[in-house]
């Protein structure tokens, strides 16, 4: 959920946590080594269901226009021209120069393998576990990024960083990883923590996730730091002023990009508000809003780094091809992914469009999904990491096809 | 091996408190359900239909600050100082919200019905979407759920389902019978989105047995519901879908008018469905017991519900009546706010100073903290409620804010704080281990011992 957090808030937290230049070992113990890659990666999660319908509207379809008559929007008039056939929705409009400076990319038509009973919770769970629906649901413990890290050598727990408050189930697993909300602090003694460390020494969840948030909370102590922060804050305020700074600053964004000038090279964390039932062209407005503070944020914070940086936002399905009784849409299938970064080749809309005839639907409601949205996943971190194809379609996402290389990255 | 009355008040209850004798057994438990309801005659909250009036009280100011400001006219100061005043007493009324459900929790002797009520709360999950209406959901708590807990299930799926601050949630208000009159000439339609949250959260399960034809269906029966502040719920057959509608093989209404009573027989049956009784019996047994419950205990519990045609009673009755309920490990992690109500109680701070706390404090305190350690007040990301696993709850960043809550809090709640050599035998009795006892000794100062033991795993499971 996205909260309003003050200003200072922020500053606090990603200027003390985000510009450390000590590495430290978390809960993996492993001393301090070297991230294994200089490229990043940032998965984010749109919990909801995103209507790609409406974010990447498919003009050029003759079908389209009929669909969806009653959003405010309007079904194509205020999109912006993107390739002739597709539009972009204008609260986007910020992102135009990406997509222009081919940095911004999405893909249309793309799903997970979960099919018909349109739940959120279930959708998400599939998506972050990154399996099939062939596997029962309990027996799904862990995230596909995490099982990626499982796969590589010389991880550190910073390597790989949740942010946020909700858990990220997409690194749930054995390999670790750190997480960290930007608005929480900790201070505690020295006589605190040796007695807290033995409290919890005998229960390994408490104990993992307090020696985390202790050790984090140690960098907060840092009197260097202090003064790091005032010196960051006071430039902050300067550059308040210039107009490259977004027009509200994310603070999980910022402070993702803090760790991932760090020694993070994998941040993953989520934005909801997509479930646009009522009253769309407002709440998909204001959730578009959102994620393009989010990406905004992102760039500036990684300054010469985003050249090396791939995003990729996806959602657990997409929604109804028609607009329902009540100027939304309802849970559907087929939706849309977006993949933004110095190291994307973008400026195309990518997938095979499956047209908006009724026939061509999934169940004569849904955009018919033409793709899995995990093998373009899977594309771009064998293409960031060099993971060779095998262990992904074995491993990362088992029993995956990746299929051919739409050549998502530069 | 721990005493099943340390178990009973651990993990049924909100712990234990000093001079409070704790429930020995089930039948106390099960004791604390039958009788008047008087944590809520104790601490009342404003009915909903008073909200309703405040809520259009706060529309006229909103429509007297602003209409003035359409008008191209300088803004009339009165009224928009008048706004500005309505929407704080507004947000300190609502943020109070928290210290009175806090404050029932810390009075109840026994605890287990205030925690029946916090769960089927959360099951049937609402939230408020606008400022004028921010009182809906504590109200509806009180309206709906509180007198149904011990009830049939079914009762109670009708009066969470029914109830306008659900209907509003889940945009039941925006959904009209596609060919009802209302629809055609006001050119809207179907909203599914109750249908599909009352199959697969509130009864069968997304696992049960309906098929996105039921879900269409059952929306489609669900149509003239609706609620507005101006009118209240209202039954509207000009905005129901004309004609009978099948849900799970059965059908419901005819070609005559529109009449409630179809929807409620369907609830009914819904609640009465075998895939609900499962679920029901599930998701109980893994909020009370674990996440990943014994089976046997699961089933003794449907057992029950099906053999009482869902008699929740029944159901809380076999689960207290099965072992596995009783198992001497704490598997279930205190949500925050059930880890708050647990110190509250362990510090003996008086439930009336919770409910007259200022306003500044209640937000410093209980408010914020609440949002940091991940369950902001009565702000659940979706209808799905809160998580149950561990997990979700003991991140790095959860974790910190409870022990910084558990380090600084107390001292600013109860100006007296007990000794915790004595604290940690009170709150946590056999439960506590060796290790805990020695680090309440070994603290430099007092709120440093406190913090300790309300941050250690066994005050923070049950």
């Amino acid at each position: 959920m996205a909260q309003a957090l003050s200003r200072r808030l922020f500053l606090k937290g990603s200027a003390l946590i985000g510009c450390s230049a000590a590495a430290h070992p978390l809960m993996s113990g492993i001393t301090l080594a070297s991230a294994p890659w200089d490229r990043r990666l940032v998965v984010i999660i749109l919990r909801g269901a995103m209507d790609g319908l409406d974010v990447v509207r498919p003009i050029g379809d003759p079908g389209f226009a009929a669909l969806r008559p009653g959003f405010a929007d309007g079904a194509a008039g205020d999109g912006l021209p993107l390739d002739g056939y597709y539009a972009l929705h204008p609260a986007l409009a910020g992102l135009k120069p990406w997509w222009d400076s081919g940095e911004l990319a999405f893909i249309h038509a793309v799903s997970t393998p979960y099919r018909d009973k349109r739940s959120h919770f279930d959708g998400q769970d599939l998506l972050e576990a990154g399996t099939g629906f062939d596997l029962p649901q309990v027996a799904v413990q862990d995230g596909w990024l995490n099982r990626m890290l499982q796969s590589v050598p010389g991880m550190q727990a910073e390597t790989a960083f949740a942010l946020g408050r909700d858990e990220m189930k997409v690194l749930r697993g054995d390999a670790a990883f750190t997480q960290w909300s930007p608005a929480n602090s900790l201070s505690l003694t020295p006589q605190s923590r040796l007695l807290l460390e033995r409290v919890y020494h005998e229960d390994a969840l408490f104990r993992d996730a307090a020696l985390s948030a202790m050790d984090l909370a140690e960098k907060l102590a840092d009197p260097a730091e202090m003064a790091e922060m005032a010196a960051m804050e006071a430039g902050m305020k300067a550059d308040m002023a210039s107009a490259a700074i977004p027009a509200r600053i994310d603070p999980v964004a910022a402070f993702a990009a803090a760790r991932l000038n760090e020694e993070t090279r994998i941040a993953a964390f989520s934005i909801a508000g997509w479930d646009t039932h009522r009253d769309q062209a407002t709440g998909l407005r204001r959730a578009l809003t959102g994620l393009q503070n989010t990406l905004l944020t992102l760039k500036d914070g990684l300054g010469a780094n985003w050249g090396n940086t791939a995003v990729v936002a996806m959602t657990e399905f997409g929604r109804t091809a028609r607009q329902n009784g009540s100027n939304g849409t309802d849970h559907g299938t087929g939706g849309l992914m977006l993949v933004a970064g110095g190291a994307v080749k973008g400026g195309r809309v990518l997938g095979q469009w499956p047209g908006l005839a009724e026939a061509d639907l999934y169940a004569r409601r849904d955009l018919m999904p033409t793709s899995d949205v995990r093998a373009h996943a899977a594309w771009v971190m064998r293409g960031m990491f060099g993971l060779n194809a095998g262990l992904i379609e074995q491993t990362v996402f088992p029993g995956l096809d990746m299929g051919s290389d739409l050549g998502l990255l530069l | 091996m721990i005493s099943s009355a340390t178990i009973a008040a651990i993990r049924f209850g909100f712990g234990r408190a000093p001079g409070v004798e704790p429930p020995q057994d089930a039948a106390a438990l099960l004791a604390d359900l039958a009788g008047d309801d008087r944590m809520a005659g104790r601490f009342p909250v404003t009915r909903f239909d008073e909200t309703v009036a405040e809520a259009q009280a706060y529309l006229a100011a909103q429509r007297a600050a602003r209409g003035v400001k359409a008008s191209g006219k300088a803004p009339d100061p009165a009224a928009v100082a008048a706004l500005k005043l309505a929407k704080r007493q507004l947000g300190e009324r609502y943020q109070g919200g928290a210290a009175l459900t806090l404050a029932r929790a810390v009075a109840a002797p026994v605890g287990f019905r205030e925690r029946l009520v916090w769960f089927w709360a959360d099951h049937f999950t609402v939230r408020s979407k606008t400022t004028a209406q921010m009182m809906g959901p504590l109200a509806y708590v009180d309206d709906a759920i509180r007198p149904r807990i011990s009830g049939k299930f079914g009762d109670l799926l009708v009066a969470a389902a029914l109830h306008p601050v659900m209907l509003v949630y889940l945009d039941q208000i925006g959904s009209f019978g596609p060919n009802s009159p209302f629809a055609l000439r006001q050119n809207r339609g179907l909203n599914e989105n109750l249908a599909r949250e009352i199959l697969e959260l509130h009864s069968m399960g997304v696992d049960g047995s309906y098929s996105q034809d039921d879900v269409r269906s059952f929306a489609n029966l669900l149509t003239g519901l609706t609620f507005s502040l101006a009118t209240g719920f209202q039954f509207s057959p000009r905005m129901s879908e004309p004609g009978a509608e099948v849900v799970l093989g059965k059908s419901y209404g005819s070609d005559g008018p529109a009449k409630l009573e179809d929807v409620v027989a369907a609830l009914h049956d819904i609640a009465l469905h075998p895939d609900t009784a499962h679920h029901i019996a599930h998701k109980l047994a893994v909020h009370f017991v674990a996440d990943a419950p014994d089976p046997g205990l699961v089933s003794a519990m449907e057992t029950a519900y099906s053999g009482t045609g869902g008699d929740l009673a029944a159901v809380y009755a076999a689960m207290l009546d099965h072992p596995a309920a009783w198992e001497p490990v704490f598997h279930k992690v205190r949500q925050p706010m059930d880890f708050m109500a647990t110190a509250l109680r362990a510090l003996a701070v008086p439930p009336h100073r919770l409910v007259n706390l200022p306003a500044k404090l209640v937000q410093a305190h209980l408010v914020v903290p609440l949002q940091l350690m991940g369950q902001p007040f009565q702000q659940p990301t979706g209808p799905n409620g809160w998580p149950e696993e561990a997990e979700a709850w003991i991140t790095p960043a959860g974790l910190a804010a409870r022990i910084q809550w558990a380090l600084t809090a107390p001292s600013r709640l109860e100006a007296e704080l007990p000794d915790p050599r004595t604290m940690v035998t009170e709150a946590l009795a056999d439960a506590a281990s060796p290790d805990l006892v020695l680090a309440a000794e070994r603290a430099e100062s007092i709120p440093e011992g406190i913090g300790i033991i309300l941050a250690s795993p066994e005050f923070n499971r049950r």
